[in-house]
């Protein structure tokens, strides 16, 4: 990993973008595993309509 | 060993070299690869007839991508030595140096883990077993022991290959019956006529790598005579789901028709001079083939099509059977 202190812009740039598909992956995963919850959840105690 | 010569070629200061972008990370875990496991893993799904909500069903699907992908950022790792001798595959993150060996490792343990949980706690832990076999499988029976070793490499490896829609069925009904393990059969037998059409005209990447695929060790001509062996066994396994009530009559009907292309196909690899030494390369390209090897290039695209084929055939045959509401 480079220093963020001494780096390129063009190392600067892809960092940034590393960092934002890092957080995206993050934030998809969370939401998958309360959309999961919710959805096994309903199946197994809500009524069906 | 391999990890004594790709970490540290992996592990050098990249000043000099372009930084890591997340498309390489994305390169890392084979999109291409990925795109035909999501096919065949779905195709096991819907064709279990088991009713599995929608969103769990992309869950699945999902997991399964995540896995493959893993396997692959697992397989680019440890191959780094190999992948930067292969013109195929030496602008691969790892050997080109825009990703240090550490992280594609990194990833792929990460990745393994998230896909096998998620599938375990969103479907079923029958479904998430098969998915961690199927990753142990590629990445240390095939890629760390098989690979270099035998060249029945593919034949045994291709398991791994084979098992998604084995993984789609456990997912969707929480079973894996005699149909599952058909489709698991079918692509366990493509396996070697098509990676083996492949590296008749390849083989000289493979050789520079020290990978021994069939036509290094035993020659052009019985890797040409096991191809026609293999298709013979393959075509008729092709027509079974027929028999089984997987397949209705436009599978058969494709199976039999596309099969028979691919027999004779075979049959005039067979006869070929394709992988011989002593013919020239007529084009440069990636897959530039010899004078004479135009029959194993023919195989190897009907092979993609075929398979394609039947899996299509299949999947369309039981979505119009579904009933979207009794999903819900």
């Amino acid at each position: 990993m480079s220093d963020p202190a001494n780096e390129s812009p063009v190392d600067a740039k892809a960092r940034r973008g590393r960092n934002i598909a890092l957080a995206l992956g993050l934030v998809l995963f969370v939401v998958l595993v309360f959309v999961v919850t919710i959805v096994r959840l309903g199946a197994n105690v809500a009524p069906p309509f | 060993m391999a990890m004594s010569e790709a970490l540290p070629t992996a592990a050098q200061p990249a000043r000099d070299k372009a930084p890591a972008r997340w498309q390489d990370f994305v390169q890392l875990m084979k999109p291409r690869v990925m795109s035909l496991v999501v096919f065949t893993g779905l195709t096991g799904l819907v064709c279990a007839d088991a009713p599995v909500n929608p969103v769990l069903g992309a869950v699945a699907i999902l997991c399964i991508a995540v896995g493959a992908g893993a396997s692959g950022a697992l397989n680019m790792w440890y191959d780094a030595d190999i992948d930067a001798k292969m013109r195929r595959t030496r602008g691969r993150p790892v050997p080109a140096g825009r990703v240090q060996g550490a992280d594609a490792l990194a990833l792929g343990v990460v990745l393994s883990m998230f896909s096998v949980m998620l599938m375990g706690m969103a479907l079923n832990w029958l479904a998430a077993g098969l998915l961690a076999f199927t990753i142990f499988f590629y990445a240390v029976v095939y890629t760390v022991w098989l690979k270099r070793w035998t060249a029945q490499n593919i034949v045994i490896g291709g398991l791994a290959g084979a098992l998604p829609p084995v993984i789609g069925w456990a997912a969707a009904s929480g079973t894996v019956p005699l149909n599952a393990w058909l489709l698991c059969g079918i692509i366990f037998m493509w396996t070697p006529p098509h990676f083996w059409a492949l590296s008749l005209y390849t083989s000289e990447d493979y050789e520079k790598a020290g990978v021994p695929m069939m036509p290094l060790v035993a020659g052009a001509a019985s890797t040409r005579r096991q191809i026609l062996i293999y298709s013979l066994l393959f075509a008729p396994l092709c027509l079974a789901p027929a028999f089984t009530g997987l397949g209705g009559p436009a599978y058969l009907a494709a199976a039999a028709l596309g099969g028979l292309v691919f027999v004779l196909l075979a049959v005039r690899l067979q006869r070929s001079q394709a992988g011989d030494a002593g013919a020239q390369r007529k084009d440069d390209g990636l897959y530039g083939v010899r004078a004479g090897a135009r029959d194993a290039r023919n195989l190897f695209a009907f092979s993609i099509l075929y398979l394609t084929l039947l899996f299509a055939t299949l999947l369309v045959e039981h979505l119009m059977a579904v009933k979207p509401l009794e999903l819900l």
